[in-house]
């Protein structure tokens, strides 16, 4: 780990990624304590204000505070982001791992379900379900793992069948280990590299997905001080106050490159370190 | 290589009868009684019971889902994929209808991602870890990085209301084509680039580079005959599926711009609950999605004779 701390440091772009990112998770953590205004609190006296010392990004079509709202959003944008990654990776795992270690039958199977739910690109699928289901926050993420957990199950298949014939796994084997624990304490530490890549640079996608389906009113609910919400409030307003969709658009942007940045890097040094493992 | 073909046709086959049987279930996983939401949906107010029964009777509801999940695939055998509720039109007609203008648009976007995305990707191979290369690695993420449905209010905002040099929406003229496309080729762009810069990065140890070299040919005919021919397999197979990959970014990009595309329509149906149209779009794109991939594939196989897929795998 801190080895991958060290090498991380040298890249550049990688560091902004991992600085930002840190930055953006204290602002959630701290909204209520940094937000000058209340984020859903309406204040028609104060409607539609341009960016002032008052009121630094100005306010919105009901005068609620736009600043207020950016920093509330960081909650929206991390936090069910984290979540979908996080389901979404163990949903991989559990499958991924079934597959390639159960092997025959389970593993067509289950490999054959991947293969139908990647026939749908993009955010297609995931539209449809949150549509038919209905928006709102829980049927948003509902439909964004459905469709989201294929990737790491294939990834995780993959690895697992390249390392299931190493001496370790069969050391494990010969001395009596369960499936399970072998799975958990021998093979997943093992292929944890290509997993972290995966869902750092997933972060990114599917943080603009909440925030697209959110624009289009089909995931976070308006009052919510969601980014993609806002800019659908904000783009009625476009001749008279730009700033309603400057701000939220960018955070959304800083928030995808940050993980980016940093995935990018991560992938860099761990392909290296593959690569190192595999020459000597 | 017909053994591979055969079999990458086989599986196609089974993924799109998998897919057509999940756009089917869509149905189910309408809350409560899917029809009188849909009704409800539809009228915009509590539809009576009678109502319900008969909308239950004409659409099938009233069966089991395997009795309708049979019905639907007899139905798609004939290429009949039921009427929208809204227009009372036939969906592949619907379909067909609008698929011409998102086309279009999706092939307009990729030629620009491939005219701004080769050269840039060459360069900054070429000038490996120079300025340009960095500058490109970074506007690269940023293109990746780039919601879609941003960079659209942005261009909107910038070109149509501060410039007021192009129309904000709207379809018809080479002028209403210009914001969508950039608005789509700019993610497709970063993702080429990056693509061609590592592809010329690794031909560019090769030997027979070298030798090209060596035979004191200038730089621009080793990089541009040598180098960036031996790139093209990838690259093209890239943009055919990336190509594939636009028919789900047209689906916010078309809303925003008022194209009259496919995306804009699916998504009209799904604020309407028009379920004929949602499970026939998504179904199509899917059908799409499969078989340009497969293309990609066996183009890949047939092309590059360093790969011979032998059977499974």
């Amino acid at each position: 780990m801190i080895e991958i701390a060290d090498e991380l440091k040298k890249d550049r772009l990688a560091s902004i990624g991992a600085a930002a990112l840190f930055l953006l998770i204290l602002t959630a953590v701290l909204a209520p304590y940094i937000a000058p205004y209340d984020p859903i609190d309406l204040k028609l006296e104060d409607r539609l204000l341009s960016p002032s010392i008052k009121h630094p990004m100005g306010t919105d079509s009901v005068g609620r505070d736009v600043l207020s709202r950016i920093i509330y959003g960081t909650r929206f944008s991390l936090l069910i982001g984290a979540a979908v990654v996080i389901l979404e990776t163990l949903l991989g795992i559990i499958v991924g791992s079934a597959a390639g270690y159960l092997g025959k039958v389970v593993d067509e199977i289950l490999m054959r379900i991947v293969d139908i739910l990647m026939a749908f690109p993009g955010i297609v699928l995931s539209l449809a379900i949150v549509g038919l289901m209905g928006s709102s926050l829980l049927n948003l993420m509902i439909a964004l793992i459905s469709v989201g957990w294929v990737r790491y199950a294939r990834i995780l298949r993959g690895a697992i069948l390249s390392i299931k014939e190493e001496g370790f796994i069969e050391s494990a084997k010969a001395i009596g280990c369960s499936k399970i624990y072998i799975v958990i304490r021998h093979i997943l530490p093992n292929i944890l590299s290509p997993i972290v890549v995966l869902a750092t640079m997933n972060m990114g996608t599917i943080i603009i997905s909440i925030a697209g389906l959110s624009f289009l009113g089909l995931g976070v609910q308006p009052p919510a001080p969601e980014w993609g919400v806002m800019l659908n409030e904000g783009k009625p307003f476009m001749e008279s106050n730009p700033h309603l969709m400057l701000f939220p658009g960018l955070m959304i942007m800083i928030t995808v490159m940050s993980f980016n940045f940093l995935g990018d890097g991560l992938r860099d040094i761990l392909d290296i370190r593959m690569k190192k493992r595999v020459e000597y | 290589m017909i053994k591979f073909i055969l079999y990458r046709l086989f599986i196609s086959l089974f993924v799109i009868v998998g897919a057509s049987i999940i756009s089917f279930a869509l149905i189910s996983i309408v809350p409560g009684n899917s029809a009188e939401s849909i009704l409800s949906a539809e009228l915009a107010n509590d539809p009576k019971l009678e109502e319900v029964r008969f909308f239950m009777e004409k659409h099938g509801l009233h069966n089991t889902f395997l009795i309708q999940l049979s019905q639907w695939l007899k139905m798609l055998l004939k290429c009949n994929l039921g009427t929208s509720l809204r227009t009372g039109e036939s969906v592949l007609i619907e379909f067909c209808s609008r698929f011409p203008a998102t086309l279009e648009l999706a092939v307009s976007s990729t030629l620009l991602a491939v005219i701004a995305a080769l050269p840039l990707g060459i360069l900054s191979a070429v000038k490996h870890n120079s300025l340009i290369d960095h500058i490109s690695r970074i506007v690269s993420l940023w293109g990746v990085s780039m919601p879609n449905f941003w960079l659209a209010l942005l261009l909107i905002w910038i070109f149509g209301v501060v410039l007021g040099l192009l129309p904000t929406y709207g379809y018809g003229e080479i002028k209403h084509l210009v914001l969508p496309a950039v608005t789509l080729g700019t993610g497709m762009s970063a993702i080429l680039m990056r693509l061609q810069r590592a592809s010329i990065l690794e031909v560019l140890n090769k030997n027979y580079i070298r030798t090209a070299r060596a035979k004191g040919l200038n730089e621009w005919s080793v990089i541009g005959k040598h180098a960036f021919k031996n790139t093209l397999i990838p690259v093209a197979t890239t943009i055919g599926t990336q190509l594939a990959h636009l028919l789900s970014g047209v689906v916010i990009v078309e809303q925003i711009f008022a194209w009259p595309g496919i995306g804009h329509f699916l998504v009209d149906s799904i604020n309407t609950k028009d379920f004929p149209v949602i499970q026939g779009f998504v179904l199509i794109i899917a059908f799409f999605y499969v078989c340009i991939n497969l293309a990609v594939d066996i183009f890949y196989a047939l092309f590059d004779p360093r790969i011979r897929y032998g059977g499974r795998n």
